[in-house]
């Protein structure tokens, strides 16, 4: 009795976490300066993009390196029609969302029949492969000059429209790694052969997770591209797919907040950097050495196993 | 050129590029089999081979020099960057990817700093030509494909012949018996460390007359490094000698037909296609 009241107070304290953080991104917007606003902006879209390369990392035990790809399908899937058919930015949303649909579903077929680091390799050589496609169909693409789209979108409406997409997903899979599925997938990570002789298929069980992975990556992806009136093949490039196991593991793979704290730190970390030398990507460097000596396990899985051990 | 001609120039192309690959690889794969890390910084070291190549001979016009001292320099930062960074964590998989991905940064960013992002070569240190039915072929290129095949050679005698070898494989095999039994592993893992980069660095030195030396030119490396180790097996000599040389041929026979572009996706797409179906690689570990 007093043990499920435990668990039903630290529950709520869970909830009460996550709801805490959005509201807070909520009231941030009146406090921010316009140009810290685009930043937080592109924070919340990208944090949307890590939350679920998380999903694979950090609850699955996949490490991708490819996931620029379903990032690009999205941007793409939005950004083409809406350039060249003149749809509208609703429509064209759910477009680039079962476009990286479609591209998950398809190749997490054969990529999953691998594992480990054979999964990695697999999945960069994909990536890669999506990134020479933009470059070999560059009449559509224009590659890395990229398209800029006929739309605009306010700002205040454009931070709004990124938190909104980054509260759902975020709620989404707080809800998703605690249900029964979830479990599953966290079986996987730490001990495949135990909890397939429990009854589940593990291909199944990765498969899906990768395809919700790539669906919430496209998401991104898509929202980005309409939201920032923009499509380039830099975001399909390996920077990319490198991008989310940074702010992943520098926010605590398998915590659910992490992303966000991973994006935030890197994205500002980088800001004040390229204002003191052009050649910024130095104190990047030197700072991720140091951080990660400090907090291997990231910081909020660090945290959560020092301190805060009720962290989801 | 007839078919005959531009097949056997394919060939030979691919022969040298694919075991100066391998020179480039071996580190790689040796920090992946031994110290069980995944060295993301490892092209970074064949990088900094090239560029300061580039930089002893511009300054004193010996590439005998260059050939030394950059490796050498090269084989001392890895000792530093094994001591401040893999050791302080402990050789634990996940954070030293993130921490070689941050000494990447550092070494990438510090040679467009001090070097500038501009790409520049030497001549070869001799212009000997070897002519063949159909064309000429350049006798530097020929010493790169020798000197890489003599310094692989010289590794697999190394691990196979002598007790340092030994030493290496056990620790490879199992390190807690191997501390157990009183090998300092923490000492074999600096040596090896330090010995793929020093290899890397050669394979750096050796292509500046060939290629150019830029501060990108890592990236590629790397690339090549995860395609290679795992086409070609997990930490195995022979296997990435196998591999680097089966990507050597395949660019060059797949470019034969194909455009640039339509060729590196077709290239990607069938590597990725083995991994998929192969299991093991193409070459057995356990063979070992």
């Amino acid at each position: 009795m007093g043990r499920a009241g435990g668990v039903n107070r630290q529950a709520r304290r869970v909830w009460a976490l996550h709801l805490g953080v959005l509201v807070g991104l909520g009231v941030l917007q009146f406090l921010l300066p316009p140009y810290h606003q685009g930043v937080v902006t592109r924070i919340l879209l990208f944090s949307t993009y890590a939350v679920g390369y998380n999903l694979l990392l950090g609850y699955t035990g996949l490490l991708s390196l490819g996931h620029a790809l379903y990032f690009a399908a999205g941007l793409y899937g939005a950004g083409l029609p809406v350039y060249y058919l003149g749809l509208e930015a609703v429509e064209a949303f759910f477009v680039g969302l079962l476009g990286s649909m479609a591209v998950a579903a398809l190749l997490g077929i054969p990529a999953l029949r691998t594992t480990g680091l054979r999964f990695s390799i697999v999945t960069l050589l994909f990536g890669q492969t999506g990134y020479l496609l933009t470059l070999y169909f560059n009449r559509i693409t224009w590659a890395d000059q990229g398209l800029t789209l006929p739309l605009q979108v306010p700002p205040l409406l454009r931070y709004n429209l990124a938190l909104l997409l980054f509260g759902g997903v975020l709620l989404g899979t707080l809800w998703l790694v605690r249900s029964p599925f979830g479990r599953v997938l966290m079986g996987l990570r730490e001990h495949e052969e135990r909890t397939q002789l429990l009854g589940y298929d593990p291909f199944l069980y990765r498969w899906t997770a990768h395809l919700l992975s790539g669906a919430l990556s496209g998401a991104a992806g898509a929202a980005y591209a309409l939201l920032f009136a923009y499509v380039g093949n830099a975001f399909a490039s390996v920077l990319y797919s490198v991008y989310p196991v940074l702010w992943v593991l520098v926010g605590g793979a398998g915590t659910t907040l992490g992303p966000l704290v991973g994006v935030a730190l890197v994205t500002y970390a980088v800001e004040a950097a390229s204002g003191l030398l052009h050649a910024y990507l130095v104190v990047v460097g030197a700072a991720l050495v140091l951080l990660i000596r400090a907090f291997p396990q990231g910081i909020l899985g660090s945290l959560r196993d020092r301190r805060w051990r009720w962290l989801p | 050129m007839p078919f005959p001609g531009l097949l056997a120039l394919a060939l030979l192309d691919g022969t040298t590029s694919g075991l100066l690959l391998a020179l480039t690889v071996v580190g790689f794969s040796l920090s992946f089999g031994i110290l069980r890390i995944v060295n993301v910084a490892h092209g970074e070291f064949f990088m900094l081979g090239a560029v300061l190549a580039w930089s002893v001979v511009t300054t004193t016009g010996s590439f005998p020099l260059a050939l030394l001292a950059a490796p050498a320099a090269v084989m001392a930062l890895a000792v530093g960057v094994d001591r401040l960074v893999l050791r302080p964590l402990r050789y634990a998989a996940q954070p030293t990817v993130v921490a070689t991905l941050g000494v990447l940064y550092v070494l990438q960013q510090l040679t467009l700093l001090l070097y500038g992002p501009e790409a520049r070569g030497i001549a070869p240190p001799f212009g000997a030509t070897l002519e063949f039915p159909w064309f000429g072929y350049s006798g530097y290129k020929l010493a790169i494909a020798g000197l890489s095949a003599a310094l692989l050679f010289g590794l697999g005698v190394l691990l196979r012949g002598t007790d340092l070898g030994l030493v290496m494989r056990a620790t490879r095999q199992d390190p807690e018996m191997a501390v157990a039994l009183g090998v300092p592993v923490e000492r074999v893992y600096t040596l090896v460390f330090a010995l793929g980069a020093g290899l890397a660095a050669v394979a750096g030195v050796l292509v500046v007359p060939v290629q150019q030396a830029h501060y990108l030119m890592g990236l590629d490396a790397l690339l090549l490094s995860f395609v290679v180790v795992i086409l070609g097996g997990l930490g195995s000599l022979g296997g990435t000698v196998a591999a680097s040389l089966l990507v050597g041929w395949m660019d060059g026979f797949i470019s034969l037909f194909f455009t640039p572009t339509l060729a590196r996706i077709l290239a990607t797409l069938v590597v990725a296609l083995v991994l998929v179906v192969r299991r093991g690689g193409l070459w057995d570990e356990r063979a070992e």
